[in-house]
């Protein structure tokens, strides 16, 4: 019975290669293993296994480098624009990308985003906005809602004196240099299939050196949103989406 | 056949970074650096040589760009003075930890805070005991004319590949900004990196390559630092560098480096025509330091005088290296001022022969 299982014409959906067989250590439910998923099926079907240089971040996604198999590198909190920067500089014909959380790319890393984005370097920025820090236990993000709890926030965020929550791909979107923005979502089958296709455009896009693109997917952190990951899923439909709406942000011009 | 040039410290080093096959640079401007960056950006050595120069919107990114660049393999250099290089340290840790090679010039001015742009050697702590958090050492090399910073920059890329750590030039105010005879070696070959180490893009038959600082395990900790330890001891058995002048028949010795040894050299001359024994050793490595050779001295003189442009750093290495065994003493000025030979032979009158 098992034998036939794994005839080559029952196969509809295998492992993709451009992931290592490492066990993912997020959380039940996190977003950040279906994320990396996608972009490593976008390798695959790309077959640039072999030219693609990723970069890790701090933050829960920080041993990336153990799943994704292509070559990496760990960068230093918020500093993976300016790492991807020196390798897309010194590799011009790589395709090479950043997966970041909020708090990596919207807080210490503002300033490497913004500028690679307004030098247009011409990599991929994964952006995994789940409105809170995940690997440091729940503390505020930039990206955290107003009125939201964290553990840096535990009456709610409170704008007047933590400030707004911080729209960074709509900001980023305006720079020249970003050739291409979107914001997309994972937690359910028809967006995981829009999200890859946007990731898929977007690496596709390096190939004409047009400038950076920017692929924000709003997600969830069951673990210290202390929900389910089910309840995670419809607070993220409810409160981040009206906040944070997907979609198309800077599509290249015809 | 020989090339000579008159050049600017600063425009040596980056005419070196040029002839040494880098393959980028990653800056942002400081004074009194920033001629660094300049001569690149007019001399397009992306024209020359292939070399990217880019001017970063920080310190902080300029680093860790270098940081990307030195992971795929390939010769990276940044540079920037006191203030830029705080920046830089969180960078120079990653890049330690991850042991890759770098070559990273600091044109020392006063500080600390924004201090002064004057010439200084107030980051010799920083420098040499590690500016940035962790067990870790940059190879420091320290030049003492325009000359120097021309063969320390091949030098560096050199020992940044032999022991993949990062390599620091120590230079200073007044070594970037005047005007010497260089001799300019050879334009060298930039070379297609294929390391074992380095993201160059993942080979079909073997497991990806990742570079990291990261081992979230005690134990796999203590192993990297482990490792970074025996490299270092062997930095250190292999790689000191010195200058001798007139040592064999002295009775007192000063010492100091970079820019500083230059007038206490003269200091020196001034004190053998006034009939005292004096010797100079100028540690041309910082780190790693001439240790060896100062218990050495130690045995054979009646005192030391380290001389420097900062409120006394180099010493505390000096008097380690002596154990006690001779009279060590200091004397400088900071802040960007500059001593002359005249204060150095009066403290060598008052601290070291007559005291
Ligand atoms: C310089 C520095 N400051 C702080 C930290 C601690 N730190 C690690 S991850 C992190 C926040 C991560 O949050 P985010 O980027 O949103 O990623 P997530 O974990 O949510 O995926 C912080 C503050 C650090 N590693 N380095
Ligand atoms: S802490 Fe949150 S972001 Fe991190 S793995 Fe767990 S659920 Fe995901």
């Amino acid at each position: 019975m098992s034998e036939n299982l794994v005839n080559p014409e029952n196969l509809v959906y295998k492992k993709t290669d451009a992931m290592t067989d490492r066990v993912l250590h997020y959380c039940p439910g996190c977003g950040h293993g279906t994320a990396h998923r996608i972009l490593a099926e976008v390798i695959d079907e790309l077959q640039i296994q072999d030219q693609t240089i990723g970069v890790a971040p701090v933050g829960c996604s920080v041993l990336a480098y153990y799943y994704f198999n292509v070559d990496m590198q760990e960068a230093a909190h918020g500093r993976a624009p300016a790492v991807a920067t020196g390798i897309k500089r010194v590799f011009p014909e790589k395709y090479v990308f950043t997966y970041q959380g909020d708090g990596d790319l919207a807080a210490i890393g503002t300033a490497e985003t913004i500028h690679a984005c307004n030098r247009g370097e011409n990599i991929l920025v994964v952006f995994i906005n789940n409105g809170i820090y995940g690997m440091t236990g729940g503390q505020m993000a930039p990206t955290t809602l107003e009125g939201m709890k964290s553990s840096t926030s535990p009456f709610g965020r409170d704008v007047k004196s933590m400030g707004s929550p911080l729209k960074i791909t709509e900001l980023v979107a305006q720079l020249p240099g970003t050739y291409f923005a979107t914001r997309q979502a994972v937690h359910k089958p028809a967006n995981v299939r829009k999200a890859k296709r946007a990731i898929k455009k977007a690496m596709e896009y390096q190939k004409h050196n047009k400038g950076t693109c920017f692929v924000e997917i709003v997600s969830n952190c069951p673990s210290n949103w202390k929900m389910t990951p089910v309840q995670s899923n419809e607070w993220m439909e409810e409160n981040m989406f009206p906040f944070y709406p997907l979609g198309d942000i800077k599509v290249p011009e015809k | 056949m020989k090339e000579l040039r008159l050049m600017k410290g600063n425009e040596a080093l980056a005419e070196a970074a040029i002839r040494a096959g880098a393959d980028a640079y990653f800056g942002y401007p400081i004074t009194p650096q920033s001629e660094v960056i300049e001569y690149l950006m007019a001399n397009k050595p992306e024209d020359r040589t292939g070399m990217v120069v880019l001017q970063a919107e920080s310190e902080v990114a300029a680093i860790n760009m270098v940081y990307g660049a030195a992971g795929c393999g390939k010769k990276a250099v940044t540079s920037s003075s006191s203030p830029g290089i705080s920046l830089k340290q969180e960078g120079l840790s990653y890049i330690a930890g991850a042991e890759l090679p770098c070559v990273v010039v600091n044109v020392v001015r006063g500080g600390p805070g924004l201090g002064t742009i004057q010439p200084s050697q107030s980051d010799y702590f920083q420098s040499v005991k590690g500016g940035g958090h962790g067990d870790y050492k940059l190879i420091v090399l320290a030049p003492s004319s325009v000359q120097e910073s021309v063969d320390y920059m091949r030098l560096a890329f050199d020992l940044a590949f032999k022991y993949r750590n990062p390599v620091m030039i120590q230079s200073d105010g007044i070594i970037g900004q005047m005007m010497e005879k260089v001799e300019l070696f050879e334009q060298q070959k930039r070379v297609e990196p294929d390391y074992e180490w380095a993201t160059i893009g993942k080979k079909k038959d073997k497991p990806a390559t990742f570079v990291t600082s990261l081992q979230l395990q005690a134990e796999e900790q203590e192993k990297v630092n482990l490792r970074l330890q025996k490299k270092y001891r062997e930095v250190e058995k292999n790689e000191v560098r010195f200058e001798k002048v007139q040592c064999d028949d002295a009775e007192y010795l000063l010492t100091a480096f970079g820019s500083c040894a230059r007038i206490t050299r003269k200091a020196m001359e001034m004190a053998r025509a006034k009939g005292y024994k004096v010797g100079m050793l100028r540690p041309q490595t910082l780190y790693p330091f001439p240790t060896e050779e100062f218990n050495k001295m130690a045995e054979q003189v009646k005192g030391i005088l380290t001389v420097e442009m900062n409120a006394g750093q180099m010493v505390e290495d000096v008097k380690l290296s002596v154990c006690g065994k001779t009279k060590v003493e200091y004397f400088g000025r900071f802040g960007g001022m500059i001593p002359s030979p005249e204060e150095i032979l009066n403290a060598l009158e008052q601290k070291i022969i007559g005291g």
